[in-house]
């Protein structure tokens, strides 16, 4: 297997409704992408495209193929991925190992979505098709629902009171919206309190609207070459040492591990197997905090922190920036946004970004070296992790 | 070719009558509930149909306030994940108590099933039967 790198990296803002195409929100990030790249369209070999809901927000099937074209990518194989909120993380991992096999040696790799367009019901609708349809969605399961069933769970196994958990995951949103202020790609930039966490909205008891992330429109994408080819383009390739992906069914069949995720522990177990490293080894970690309590259970299953003791390690500054390793820099789902097709390209473009020592000095984690990536779709069914780290 | 044992249709059709139908594995003895085609522990095709007591302890619960597109005049609304004494556990809602009362003391309380209908929208492949808990009293 050949070594693989990263050598360019484009983002769209994420955002609420906007305008722009799915089409157009890609073409933006893929041409910042390739010319970062010191590359030109024709060079492209293949595209891997995340994009989960497109059918519905847009009436737009196959997206791929029209985001090739559109970008001067002509006639070139495009595929497209459907993982829910871990589509991109799917496609960017596929793009690494036709890369890896030698196949290709050039690739663009990323995602696009449309969600915040959508609306909040139409939104909720379709997150909701990525449970099972035939045995969980008739109970009228949503996405805040699953977390919100996790957040009880937690409570009950690990022994913290919910009002002491409530805390923590206040904790972890404040510290997100704070990561968030200084990210020019954000969609929230809002200083918001404990006290204004615990008094918003209740969506799903106990999540309130400041536990959520929001819906949000956006597009990422990466070039992904060979390490041949990395040298002759740039100076600061930044390789992906390790990938992993699991998948799991219903969330009831998952019982005898919730509140952890399985698929996560394999995925992440793989990532860390193939690029030789352990959990003390990450510097920075872009988790999948769609919920605050999503954080405190991804940071648990990724080895960083120990059951039930997350909530702690956040409160005191652990898993803060200059923390014991830095978590969401770029502000997460929270407060970054998560446009679902997107997101776990967005998590690499940030991690290289701060490899690079590329983000603004405010959120910058000084000498970081080597990052860890997390995506989680549905209720669990499908995980991508990913660790880069500094090629110079 | 190989052919489910239990399909969604009998399974649904069954809930309708308020009976809860599983699959016991020939090889290693596991419930799957849900149906699959293989035992959810060790992957065996070699299951019998079993009717469940529909009988088990609440493990979590979530109030829902926001619904999906089609389902607003349902809300608020508890789903519930319950341990069934036979080992699986199920997803469905809770009915009986105020959604807006609903806490952690619910948490370990035993439930019986019995079962309501959705009727499915535009994007569903028709209807489906779903547990319907409700507290022992």
């Amino acid at each position: 297997m050949r070594k693989v790198a990263v050598v360019g990296v484009g983002e769209t803002k994420f955002s609420g409704p906007q305008e722009k195409t799915s089409v157009e929100l890609f073409g933006e990030a893929a041409t910042e992408a390739i010319n970062e790249s010191n590359l030109k369209p024709k060079d492209i070999q293949a595209l891997f495209l995340g994009n989960a809901l497109g059918d519905f927000s847009e009436g737009q099937g196959m997206v791929q193929a029209f985001a090739a074209e559109n970008i001067g990518c002509f006639n070139i194989p495009a595929n497209r991925y459907e993982g829910a909120c871990a589509s991109a993380g799917m496609a960017v991992r596929d793009a690494f190992m036709w890369v890896a096999s030698g196949f290709y040696d050039v690739v663009l790799a990323g995602g696009t979505e449309r969600a915040a367009s959508m609306g909040t019901s139409l939104a909720t609708r379709t997150f909701a098709m990525f449970s099972d349809s035939r045995y969980e969605y008739p109970a009228g399961i949503t996405f805040p629902a699953v977390f919100a069933m996790l957040a009880h769970l937690y409570s009950a196994k690990y022994g913290v009171p919910l009002a002491r958990l409530k805390e923590q995951m206040a904790a972890v949103s404040v510290q997100s919206y704070r990561h968030g202020m200084f990210n020019s790609k954000a969609q929230l930039h809002k200083e918001v309190n404990v006290e204004a966490v615990l008094n918003s909205f209740t969506v799903c008891s106990p999540i309130q609207l400041h536990d959520c992330c929001p819906f949000s429109d956006g597009a990422a994408a990466l070039v992904l070459t060979s390490e041949e080819v990395a040298r002759k383009l740039t100076s600061k390739p930044v390789y992906m040492t390790g990938v992993g992906q699991a998948s799991a069914g219903l969330l009831s069949s998952q019982q005898d591990y919730l509140p952890r995720i399985r698929a996560r522990e394999i995925s992440s177990k793989q990532a860390y197997d193939m690029a030789g490293l352990t959990p003390q080894d990450i510097d920075i970690c872009e988790l999948h905090d769609c919920f605050s309590i999503a954080s405190l259970i991804a940071a648990e299953s990724l080895g960083l922190f120990e059951f039930g003791r997350s909530g702690e390690a956040w409160m005191k500054g652990e898993a803060d920036i200059g923390g014991k390793v830095a978590i969401n820099p770029s502000g997460g789902l929270k407060s970054k946004g998560h446009p679902i097709g997107a997101t776990g390209a967005g998590q690499v473009y940030e991690v290289v970004k701060q490899l690079r020592g590329e983000v603004e000095p405010e959120r910058q984690v000084a000498g970081a070296k080597i990052g860890l990536t997390d995506t989680l779709g549905g209720d669990g069914g499908t995980l991508v992790n990913m660790i880069l780290q500094r090629g110079w | 070719m190989m052919e489910h044992k239990l399909t969604f249709k009998d399974y649904s059709e069954a809930l309708k009558e308020n009976k809860l139908l599983g699959l016991k594995c020939k090889e290693c003895g596991a419930i799957t509930v849900p149906p699959m085609m293989v035992c959810r522990q060790c992957a065996s095709p070699d299951m019998e149909i079993i009717g469940l007591k529909g009988r088990g302890k609440i493990q979590t619960f979530a109030t829902v306030n926001v619904a999906p597109e089609g389902r607003e005049a349902e809300v608020p609304y508890i789903i519930v994940l319950v341990e069934l004494d036979e080992g699986p556990w199920l997803m469905g809602n809770l009915t009986g108590i105020d959604p807006n009362e609903a806490t952690m003391e619910l948490i370990g309380k035993r439930v019986k099933m019995g079962h309501k209908v959705f009727p499915g929208d535009k994007y569903s492949a028709g209807e489906s039967a779903s547990p319907l808990f409700s507290l022992e009293t």
